[in-house]
């Protein structure tokens, strides 16, 4: 794949990181609730981070030429 | 509680297996059979960024405030994202240029300036001192609970001399200069120190991962367990969301300074900077790398919330110091193996940040602040002698000592009062001053000296007067009356509040003034004036770093000479190791010898890059400068310069693509060369081998050789023909010609032809036409070959061929327009290079597949066009336009 495709797709997606892990959007989980028995603030926050670099993993790796 | 014995002979036991597997990576980096060269070590030893403040400042950061341990791991997690782009391109430039340091970094994007060198060195240094502090402090804390019966207070503080965290300090750094500062190394590699790091890695990870497990697990009945009963204590219940109080507004503009701040620092401390960039083995492991290392990140904090959760739920709040749960909570259950392994671990992440730390530091202090001094003096001076090695890692050796001495005294002064996490950030501040000359250094060619200065200059004392200075005075060595009433009684002033700002935090307070005064002066310093043309060519190096081949322009004129280099290289790179340079440089510039290499501009930019490895770029400058004699250039010589690399090297690429273009010909010509031969050989052989051929088969035969030889002759010629009109050397004989009487005579020629298939061809031309410069003979060629063309493609019956002329604003257009089988659209422009016929391979006629490409060269020399229009089943329109005034080209000048 074009190198300067990787670039961009890496871009937006620290864009998106950026604004998923800051006020405002960060405050949306902020809720008194469990999933799995697991409080869903500190849940959701791993998660959020878990997809950045499971994305990131598959923007890179799959562009090895 | 575990005897005192058991922990120290732990400890050492432990150092001494990190020096042993340093001792093995150096040894296979000897062999040439590197362990660090794949990209999972490589992440592992980006790893070192989590220290003991992780280990157990994270904790007590999540015991005081929730998620608020994250941003700091967030931060680099973003970072990462960008480092395809960005890290990358750092490492480049440092491989370009053998730069070993971020001072070196800086120094060299603005104009290889030894000023600026000192100058990031010296923010660095104070920057980082309070990291160390940080380190010390806690491996000291975690020694002391380890020795102490659980519950009683630990030993108050003693005199230094008494102290352990004295000798730990000590101790520490021997191990650094083991590591770091034992051989003098070309490019500032430690292959065994990356693979001791890589190691340390695994161990805290795996101790962290232990104690989490051990927690959720052992003490409760699994996570759920855990957060139910935390959930049901409200002050725990408050650690599970954004703000801690109800009615708090979340401070979010402290926790995007965090992230901010994270960001920064994990490219930009000494120690990352060193481990990325200065230890990078190839560029494609930073692939793997940068998701590898926050998945890294991710596993180390995946336990901390409930560690922290645990240790409050089991010791109540202030029960025990939050900082030390990991240690505390499996020490309660008696369980001193996994205490022992996780003070090991913690050990293992102090350590190895104060190894890699320090000896970052000590390449800067050596290279950037100590050399400039010592060259100034006529004892080591650049024209003196003596070999410098030996002196170079002594200087190294002391700076290690001193960095880890003032980290020990700022523990002992103002230790006390912080907690880790406090601690650490002020260093993570300083060294983000270092990302507006760094980042506007690799995208922006207008930055100069005086701005990256000032700028530093400004954010680092903004810094230490709104963060470091607090710091000590809240500790009690500073009278804390200037905090709260200002400097003077000037409230304006007060540290924590400049100009009357409130409502930040002091660390995002700190941050916004240290760089908005770091950013804002490094602009507009910048557009203050245009760059020199140091800065200027320097400038052009790193920002267009991916752009510029493995040999870039070199920005130098002057007179150099060999036997005066060579001395200078030996200094300081040993005379052994000088003399294989040379001798390597030699035979890559393909001279017999050291003492025949050209003594140009591109020996004196080897010299002076293999000297920046060992002493920095600005050093390296200052040494070189001092042993050649070289012009100054102004801004308009780098111009040239660059100008002149950039047509050399346009030129090259002009040459390789015709060298193909010729290649194709050549292969082209010898196919279309050998069909005919072969045809003609195998008849000839028939004819040989059988003497009794009937005679009417024998005609047959040496009428089809005959033919194949006519063939083979007017290839021939034509391939002449068109090499001689490409090279412009052909033979134009220019007179008024009129077209009319050419077409006419171009029908005559080819009537017996169209009667022969059946056809007719039919001209359509004004009486009268104006008369056109050209050469009567090419242009007959030109019609000739347009007309047996068509006749080529005509039906077996009704053929018809067109031939119009007509007068145009512009000129005069030719058109032969056939009613044959067509031309698809993807062979149209197709049929004008050479050899290539339309049609299939199957019932292509024949003809040698120059004519047309011959056609468009003789009717483009007369300033003209030749085009085609059709489609399939529909005929071909071919169409000549000629100029009225052919452009000045007939001389047969190439065009």
């Amino acid at each position: 794949m074009h190198d300067k495709l990787v670039q961009q797709r890496l871009a937006a997606l620290f864009a998106a990181g950026a604004l998923l892990l800051n006020f405002p959007l960060l405050a949306l989980w902020d809720r008194d609730a469990t999933v799995f028995g697991l409080p869903l603030f500190p849940l959701a926050l791993f998660v959020l981070w878990a997809l950045l670099i499971g994305l990131a993993a598959w923007i890179l790796e799959s562009s090895e030429p | 509680m575990l005897s005192v014995p058991l922990v120290v002979g732990a400890s050492f036991a432990y150092l001494a297996l990190l020096v042993a597997v340093a001792a093995f990576g150096d040894a296979r980096a000897r062999q040439r059979r590197s362990v660090i060269g794949n990209a999972g070590v490589y992440a592992l030893s980006m790893a070192v960024y989590c220290t003991a403040w992780t280990y157990y400042g994270s904790v007590g950061r999540a015991a005081g405030s929730g998620v608020w341990f994250l941003p700091i791991y967030l931060g680099p997690t973003l970072a990462m994202l960008l480092a395809w782009s960005v890290l990358r391109k750092m490492i480049r430039i440092a491989k370009a240029y053998r730069i070993t340091s971020i001072a070196d970094f800086i120094a060299s994007r603005y104009g290889k300036s030894p000023l600026l060198a000192g100058t990031v060195t010296l923010i660095t240094v104070v920057g980082i001192v309070p990291y160390i502090a940080l380190q010390l402090k806690a491996v000291a804390s975690g020694y002391a609970l380890m020795t102490t019966p659980l519950g009683t207070p630990l030993a108050a503080p003693q005199a230094w001399w008494h102290d352990s965290t004295f000798y730990f300090a000590l101790a520490l750094a021997g191990f650094t200069v083991l590591f770091g500062a034992r051989h003098l190394d070309h490019s500032e590699k430690h292959e065994g120190m990356v693979a001791a790091m890589a190691f340390e890695s695994i161990v805290k990870l795996v101790a962290f991962i232990a104690v989490g497990a051990y927690v959720c697990w052992g003490l409760f009945d699994g996570p759920t367990d855990l957060f139910a009963r935390a959930r049901a204590v409200p002050e725990l219940n408050a650690l599970l969301h954004l703000t801690q109080r109800a009615g708090q507004k979340f401070a979010y503009e402290q926790w995007f300074a965090l992230g901010l701040l994270a960001m920064l620092s994990v490219i930009f401390l000494p120690r990352q900077f060193q481990m990325m960039v200065v230890e990078n083995v190839e560029e494609r492991h930073l692939r793997r790398a940068a998701w590898l290392f926050p998945l890294y990140l991710l596993l180390i904090n995946l336990f901390v919330l409930p560690i922290a959760l645990g240790g409050l739920l089991h010791f109540g709040r202030g029960g025990m110091d939050t900082d030390s749960f990991v240690l505390s909570l499996p020490l309660s259950q008696g369980q001193g193996a996994l205490a022992l392994l996780v003070f090991i671990g913690g050990l293992s992440a102090a350590t190895g940040m104060v190894i890699v730390e320090a000896t970052a530091v000590s390449t800067m202090v050596c290279n950037d602040l100590v050399m400039p001094m010592l060259l100034r003096t006529r004892r080591f001076g650049s024209r003196a002698g003596g070999d410098l090695s030996r002196l170079l890692l002594g200087i190294r050796a002391s700076a290690i000592l001193a960095i880890l001495l003032l980290g020990y005294a700022y523990f002992a002064i103002a230790g006390e009062a912080y907690a880790l996490v406090s601690i650490g950030l002020i260093s993570f501040a300083a060294v983000a001053q270092f990302a507006p000359a760094m980042l506007a250094g690799l995208y922006w060619k207008g930055g100069t000296r005086n701005a990256a200065f000032t700028g530093l200059l400004l954010g680092f004392a903004l810094w230490a007067y709104t963060l470091m200075l607090p710091s000590v005075a809240k500790s009690g060595w500073l009278p804390a009356d200037y905090l709260n009433n200002g400097p003077w009684g000037i409230a304006l002033l007060k540290p924590e509040q400049l100009l009357g700002l409130t409502g930040l935090d002091n660390l995002t307070h700190a941050l916004f003034w240290s760089l908005l005064a770091n950013v804002g002066a490094f602009v507009a310093v910048s557009l203050w004036r245009p760059p020199s043309a140091r800065e200027a060519s320097q400038a052009l190096l790193f920002v267009d770093v991916f752009q510029n081949p493995a040999a870039g322009p070199v920005f130098w004129r002057g007179r150099a000479q060999v036997r005066e280099l060579l001395p200078l290289a030996g200094r300081l790179l040993g005379a052994a190791r000088a003399q294989q340079l040379f001798g390597d440089y030699a035979r890559q510039r393909g001279v017999a010898g050291i003492a025949q290499i050209p003594p140009d501009a591109q020996l004196v930019h080897f010299v002076e890059t293999q000297l920046a490895g060992a002493i920095g770029s600005a050093s390296a400058r200052v040494m070189v400068a001092a042993a050649v004699e070289e012009e100054a250039l102004g801004l308009d010589d780098v111009m040239r310069i660059l100008d002149e690399a950039s047509q050399v090297r346009a030129a090259n690429e002009k040459l390789q693509s015709l060298d193909r273009l010729k290649d194709d010909f050549m292969s082209s010509v010898t196919h279309e060369l050998r069909t005919p031969l072969t045809s003609i050989r195998a008849l000839s052989e028939l004819m040989e081998d059988d003497p009794d051929m009937p005679p009417a088969q024998r005609t047959q035969f040496l009428h089809i050789i005959t033919g194949e030889t006519e063939r083979l002759g007017r290839l021939v010629n034509q391939v002449l023909d068109l090499a001689k009109i490409e090279a412009g050397h052909a033979q134009w004989s220019i007179s008024d010609v009129n077209l009319r009487a050419l077409l006419e005579h171009a029908l005559q020629t080819t009537a017996e032809m169209f009667r022969e298939r059946g056809a007719v061809a039919v001209l359509d031309a004004p009486a009268a036409v104006p008369s056109l410069a050209l050469d009567a003979d090419r242009m007959t060629q030109v019609l000739l070959n347009l007309l047996s063309n068509a006749a080529k493609f005509l039906p077996a019956e009704g053929g018809r061929v067109d031939l119009r002329l007509c007068g145009r604003p512009t000129g005069l257009r030719i058109e032969i327009e056939d009613n044959g089988s067509g031309i698809a659209a993807d062979q149209q422009a197709l049929i004008f290079e050479r050899f290539r016929q339309g049609g299939d391979s199957s019932n292509r006629p024949q003809g040698t597949g120059l004519g047309l490409p011959i056609s468009r060269q003789i009717v483009e020399h007369f300033g003209g066009t030749l085009s085609v229009r059709s489609a399939p089943g529909q005929g071909a329109c071919f169409t000549v336009d000629l100029p009225w005034q052919a452009p000045t080209t007939t001389t047969g000048e190439p065009r």
